[in-house]
């Protein structure tokens, strides 16, 4: 193992703020466009079927 | 070729009956390159070292704010439907509407260059290769900038979708062309900027107005 | 194999959907196994210290936003040659991921460069291209979105997808060239000298970006299929099969 404790880990040689800050914020923006794509997803599924079922009753009279 | 002919001659006319909306993108060129020393200082050395740039990216966006006049006003009066259902190729056409609006936006652009220039302490020699590089560059700002005219046809905030669109693309032709006045000012040769500023000219040539063309037929779609 | 029959939206829908959580798990696998091997086995570097475990991440996200760029271009192509509406949908579909690995890559390109160079921007080639890229994407999107009819949106969005794509190796051309002159290639990121842990663990990231963006893109094609075939017979009774479950897989 290349590290001797978790803060030195943390510390990554003086360097944290820039590595993690990278780290985090890529991982972020990941985890961002994730939740995003999943809301969109159950939200358009929502419209669709919505749609669907006017459309339903429409064509019923 | 008549249409060809044709089509230019009659944008050549209403550009000359719309002179007025020529002469506000004319006097935007201006403002925009002389409101720099205001803002970075008017020392002799700073004027000539930022000049070739500050009147290239100016030139730029005066060419940005006069293309979405390129197509508007034939869109609104039906006349593009008309030229899309002839005979004719497309690319004719579209090239010398293209070819119009460069002699009514980009040319003057290019004459008054030395004009602003001089205003930026260039000298002899040096405002011929300003002008020239501009003479061989606003006219693929033009080609290119069309193909964004084109898309963004009849858009919401066709404007700041267009500059999105096209500026990006219009890098290449910023650092030639001001890369040579730069080279010329420091005593190189300017052939490899404009060697490249034409090669880049006859590409938009060949290339732009198939592009447009497939675009505006979208649009009218 | 017939490539053809999974270039029509109704096979390619259920085939999507089997792949997402594959491709999801082994980007999943890639990753952690790339950042441990980052983080943990590779030794820190001779100049730069601990700040080059950044380049994993970065690297990853600069190959995948270019190669994104290209996979678009192409699908563009094929749109506007076979007229095939899928290809449209999956450069639609790409363009956000692309975009935000774009970003991901400028932030820690810059974050890297801070203790490196002395700058958090520095007018390096690579760089500069990366954010004319981002700049692409920004178009593609914005065009996309700001065109209502769905099949012009289609079609515009492939055309400058076509014109960026012509224009980004002459914007790279141009600003290599510049860069040049103007202040001399003194600067370049990585080194030559890059131990082969160091290399496993940025080609462990890069795939595990490819594997992610592969299973975000289809994720994206599978809603984009849905919204836009809605009218036709199996997606409706998919929508009606998924939209009374409730269920979001």
């Amino acid at each position: 193992m290349h590290w001797q404790s978790v803060s030195e880990f943390l510390a990554m040689g003086g360097r944290g703020a820039f590595v993690w800050g990278s780290y985090g914020v890529g991982l972020g923006l990941i985890a961002l466009e994730l939740w995003l794509l999943r809301r969109r997803q159950r939200s358009s599924l929502r419209r669709l079927s919505r749609l669907q079922q006017l459309e339903r009753q429409k064509d019923r009279p | 070729m008549t249409l060809f002919v044709h089509v230019l001659l009659r944008d050549l006319r209403l550009a000359w009956r719309a002179r007025s909306d020529l002469l506000v993108a004319l006097s935007f060129f201006v403002i925009v390159a002389s409101l720099f020393p205001f803002g970075v200082g008017a020392e002799p050395e700073r004027l000539r070292a930022i000049g070739p740039g500050v009147v290239w990216v100016a030139a730029l966006l005066a060419a940005l704010l006069a293309l979405p006049r390129l197509f508007e006003k034939d869109a609104e009066a039906g006349v593009l439907e008309q030229l899309l259902l002839s005979p004719e190729p497309a690319v004719l056409w579209v090239a010398a509407k293209i070819v119009a609006h460069w002699l009514a936006t980009g040319l003057p652009l290019v004459l008054l260059s030395p004009l602003l220039g001089l205003m930026y302490r260039l000298e002899g020699a040096g405002l011929g290769v300003l002008a020239a590089g501009l003479l061989l560059g606003t006219p693929v700002l033009s080609l290119v900038g069309a193909i964004g005219a084109a898309l963004t046809l009849g858009l919401r905030g066709a404007g700041s979708l267009l500059a999105l669109l096209v500026l990006p693309l219009f890098v290449p032709v910023l650092v030639f062309g001001a890369g040579a006045v730069e080279a010329w000012s420091a005593g190189m040769g300017v052939s490899a900027q404009f060697s490249l500023l034409g090669g880049g000219l006859l590409a938009a040539l060949a290339l732009a107005p198939f592009a447009c063309a497939a675009a505006l037929r979208l649009a009218a779609e | 194999m017939n490539f053809f029959r999974f270039s029509s939206p109704q096979t390619f829908y259920p085939l999507a959907g089997r792949l997402v959580p594959l491709f999801a798990a082994l980007a999943a696998a890639c990753a952690v196994a790339g950042l441990y091997i980052g983080f943990f086995v590779a030794p820190s570097d001779a100049v730069q210290g601990e700040v080059y475990r950044i380049i994993h991440l970065h690297v990853a996200a600069a190959w995948m936003s270019m190669f994104i760029y290209l996979v678009m271009a192409f699908w563009s192509a094929v749109g506007l040659g076979l007229g095939t509406r899928l290809s449209f949908y999956m450069t639609q579909a790409l363009a956000p991921t692309g975009a935000m690995f774009c970003f991901i890559a400028l932030w820690t390109g810059a974050l890297w460069g801070r203790p490196t160079w002395g700058a958090y921007w520095v007018w390096d080639a690579r760089l500069t291209s990366q954010l004319l890229l981002l700049f692409l994407y920004f178009g593609f999107i914005a065009l996309t979105r700001a065109i209502d009819d769905p099949r012009r949106a289609d079609k515009a969005g492939a055309i400058i997808a076509l014109v960026g794509a012509v224009n980004v190796p002459i914007i790279y051309f141009s600003v290599t060239w510049w860069n040049t002159l103007h202040q001399g290639a003194s600067v370049k990121p990585g080194g030559s000298s890059m131990a082969s842990v160091m290399l496993w663990a940025m080609l462990l990231c890069a795939l595990a970006a490819w594997f992610y963006s592969l299973a975000v893109s289809l994720a994206r094609a599978r809603r984009i299929i849905l919204e836009r075939e809605r009218h036709t017979e199996w997606a409706a009774a998919e929508i009606a099969r998924r939209g009374a479950g409730g269920r979001a897989d």
